[in-house]
């Protein structure tokens, strides 16, 4: 099923998908093999080493490939991989410019990892052309993008910031997890590369590591195969399966998500414990209008808010609700909580968070699958608590 | 989820709205109940335990367990950690005592069966079910020397008539398959109670989402989770769900028999789970519409879906059920079975496949798959005519499902 005509719902459970030729299964076979018999001594076939390419992982390339409207699509072994499958792409002495609200191990891969390689790397508020602008340097090769942001949850317009990189010669690409494409597809906007932490909504259980590039562009494509068979970063059938099952249920989980998501939020903005909360979907939102823009009808299921305390009173609030349980990741049918200051963004010093506005008061939902009230009850008698 | 579900039974004052019965509400307990809330090692999602077998750490530990029954792992067949975790989801989701998983809807059904039943026992058991459900009964039981009768669905003056001092079953679907007919529950039950017969309704159809049958008296519910439970066409399983001293019986003779499910088969099974309300609530929306539009097609001669009210059980399954779930049947008018399957062959997104209630859509000639060799008169017998098509939608978008079959129908 070449599946085009179909919606995005219907294409998440048959591109890909298509019924095993040899025996008929309705959902095709895990193939765990790591090699596979070829017709005749240098003769091509479809699968030769399971580095380069398996039929269990094609099919979850295939499927994402469809949901993004790209071209094709490489699964790695985890986001970070797939990040870094990206950045591959630059060589010494290139430089490269990134939001600052961006992933704390985006943050990292390139600060402390890539900067080894003689890659350079500028933060830069990506809400704001001048900023962009004076980030920029004629090595400029590459811009990411991440919108929303994390972890808060700024609101980035994608589509200028693209057209502004092509104007300069840089590639863009976007780091897509938190909205996923069934909110956002940075392609349609003309991003070059999307990055997804399959992890998070695509597989949706938190049972499956992954990482996605998606892209428009069958030479980039080809390019970036090549650096993911040399270096080897890819993602194994299981996962693969597990990641593919779970988008499934992708817009549904993402839809219902964000419908809880968002009557949280209102409730948490009008909390006497709760000094700011910051969600797109919240008309006081610097980026709502953008959001409404640029996310189809949901602002994801991603909430920050700071509490009216200190980072002990944040403290307490996390460790005191029930069914948000207390982990780092995201985008999974169990509702997570935590503080970033002392979680996720506990690697940068405390300096550098105040700097980027991270404060010691901030706590971090990922909103699950489970019914609104437990959800609000539950945040209502941890906030009790400070 | 915002609202009650009306699936209990209706208070004879009220106007149909049922008393909540669920200790939580239902998105909650299908991603948490059952589960440790700390796991070992601190994972977030339940660990895969394919051990065959435990250890004791010395003669005293198992002294001790053989002694105090405490739940732990001993041998695989009598249960694991994985199989605990989703018996408790299934107990609570269907708001009984305990659960009991098979590997398969048929091994369950043979399991309490076998459990329930000696020679000389009776069972009756209305005719419109599962085929193989049918089979095991009229050919398999009576070799044991039990004896089955069958009496015409919902007829339950019938049924009434049928129960005899020996009989020891009261059994049925509903909705039924593939007929769709809606069981009076508290009718059902009712018979049980009155007879000292205890009652068991295959509520696969409707799964706890729009049907619990337990809320009505009735004893055991039983459910191939092959079908929505599971819910991606990717495992076969079955439960049992009722109360623990009933059940007690039938975990032993489980362990005897030995119809358990491995380990990365509960995962998958219990992985379902956590979107099982998502998805019903979408399974129920794409039946309903895909039934509307059938109902309303100039080449469908008659579709048969509790959410019609056209259909003779509508008003019941209003006041019994939430939703009426992902399966219809219809007959496509004036068509031989040819033409038949040739709308079945004609669909694009729906695959031709035995088994509903996956996320992907399946549609199948009844004719075909199931009594493809059983005589003409016994095919008028079970209603199964030339012209039925038995679809089970699937969570993909409505419109697509719908234009889909509209060229299938179209030719
Ligand atoms: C926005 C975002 N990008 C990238 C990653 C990295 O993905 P992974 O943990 O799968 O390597 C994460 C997750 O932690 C993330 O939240
Ligand atoms: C209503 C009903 N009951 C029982 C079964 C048997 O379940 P299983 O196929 O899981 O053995 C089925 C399906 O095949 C069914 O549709």
């Amino acid at each position: 099923m070449s599946g085009e005509r179909h919606a995005f719902r219907t294409r998440a459970i048959h591109v890909g998908n298509e019924r095993d030729p040899a025996t008929g299964a309705i959902v095709p076979p895990i193939h765990v093999a790591s090699t596979f018999v070829l017709p005749g001594a240098g003769e091509p076939s479809e699968f030769d080493y399971s580095r380069t390419g398996t039929p269990t992982r094609q099919r979850l390339e295939t499927t994402v490939a469809s949901l993004e409207g790209g071209c094709g699509a490489l699964a790695y072994a985890s986001g970070m991989a797939a990040t870094h499958g990206a950045m591959l792409l630059l060589k010494h002495g290139d430089h490269v410019i990134a939001g600052t609200d961006i992933y704390g191990g985006t943050y990292r891969l390139l600060h402390k990892v890539l900067v080894s390689s003689g890659i350079s790397v500028t933060l830069a508020d990506t809400r704001s052309p001048e900023a962009l602008e004076a980030a920029r340097r004629p090595e400029t090769k590459l811009l990411w993008l991440e919108s929303p942001g994390n972890p808060l949850l700024s609101i980035t317009d994608l589509a200028p910031c693209v057209a502004w990189a092509h104007q300069h010669g840089m590639l863009v690409g976007v780091d897509n997890t938190f909205a996923s494409p069934v909110l956002t597809r940075p392609l349609e906007l003309g991003a070059d590369i999307v990055m997804h932490s399959a992890t998070k909504y695509l597989g949706g259980h938190s049972d499956a590591l992954g990482g996605i590039l998606v892209v428009r562009d069958p030479e980039l494509h080809r390019r970036l195969h090549y650096l993911q068979n040399a270096v080897g970063n890819v993602l194994g059938p299981w996962d693969s399966y597990l990641i593919q099952r779970g988008i499934k249920t992708l817009e549904l989980r993402v839809r219902e998500q964000c419908r809880t998501a968002q009557r949280l939020a209102e409730f948490l903005a009008s909390h006497p414990r709760i000094e700011r909360t910051l969600y797109p979907g919240l008309p006081q939102h610097p980026g709502h209008d953008i959001a409404t823009r640029q996310m189809d009808g949901g602002y994801g299921a991603m909430i920050s808010f700071e509490v009216a305390g200190d980072f002990a009173a944040a403290k307490r609030v996390v460790e005191g609700t029930e069914l948000f349980q207390l982990a780092v990741s995201l985008g999974a049918v169990e509702s997570l909580i935590e503080q970033p200051a002392s979680m996720s963004h506990a690697s940068y010093d405390r300096a550098d968070r105040l700097k980027h506005g991270i404060r010691d008061s901030l706590v971090r939902l990922s909103v699950g699958l489970e019914a609104f009230e437990d959800l609000r009850d539950d945040l209502d008698q941890a906030l009790r608590k400070i | 989820m915002t609202s009650a579900p009306s699936n209990g039974p209706s208070d004879s004052d009220s106007s149909g709205t049922a008393p909540c019965t669920f200790p939580g509400n239902l998105s909650t307990l299908a991603v948490h109940a059952g589960e440790d809330r700390q796991k070992p090692t601190h994972s977030l999602t339940d660990p895969i335990v394919c051990a065959s077998t435990y250890s004791f750490a010395n003669t005293q530990a198992v002294i001790d367990y053989i002694r105090n029954k405490e739940r732990r792992g001993e041998y695989g067949r009598y249960g694991s950690p994985n199989e605990w975790a989703v018996e408790k989801k299934l107990a609570a989701l269907e708001g009984g005592e305990e659960a009991i998983v098979y590997a398969s809807g048929m091994a369950a059904i043979v399991g309490l069966l076998m459990a329930k039943l000696s020679a000389g026992d009776e069972v009756v058991f209305f005719d419109e079910c599962y085929h193989r459900s049918r089979e095991f009964c009229t050919k398999h039981l009576s070799r044991y020397g039990v004896v089955t009768h069958q009496v015409r669905a919902c007829d339950y003056d019938a049924m009434e008539r049928a129960i005899g001092p020996k009989t020891k079953l009261l059994v049925s679907e509903s909705p039924t398959n593939p007929h769709l007919s809606v069981v009076d529950l508290e009718r059902f039950a009712g018979l049980g109670r009155k007879h000292g017969v205890d009652t068991l309704i295959d509520a696969t159809l409707a799964t706890p989402y729009n049907l619990r049958p337990l809320a009505f008296g009735v004893d055991y519910v039983l459910h191939s989770a092959t079908k929505y439970l599971g819910g991606h066409n990717d495992l076969l399983a079955g439960a049992i769900i009722g109360s623990a001293a009933k059940l007690q019986e039938v975990r032993k003779l489980r362990g005897i028999l030995g119809g358990i499910n491995s380990a990365h088969n509960l995962y998958l099974l219990e992985r379902g789970l956590k979107t099982f309300e998502l998805r019903m609530e979408r399974h129920n929306r794409n039946g309903q519409a895909v039934a509307e539009f059938l109902a309303n097609h100039p080449r469908v001669e008659k579709v048969l879906y509790p959410g019609l009210p056209t259909h003779p059980g509508h008003e019941l399954a209003k006041r019994q059920m939430r939703g009426f779930g992902g399966l219809i049947t219809f007959m496509v008018k004036d068509a031989d079975w040819r033409a038949t399957a040739d709308v079945v062959d004609r669909a694009r997104i729906a695959r031709i496949a035995p088994s509903l209630g996956g996320v992907e859509s399946l549609i199948e000639q009844p004719l075909v798959m199931s009594y493809f060799e059983v005589p003409v008169e016994d095919r008028k017998r079970f209603g199964i005519p030339d012209n039925m098509i038995r679809l089970a939608c699937g969570i993909e978008d409505t419109q697509d499902l719908i234009d889909d079959l509209a060229q299938a129908l179209q030719g």
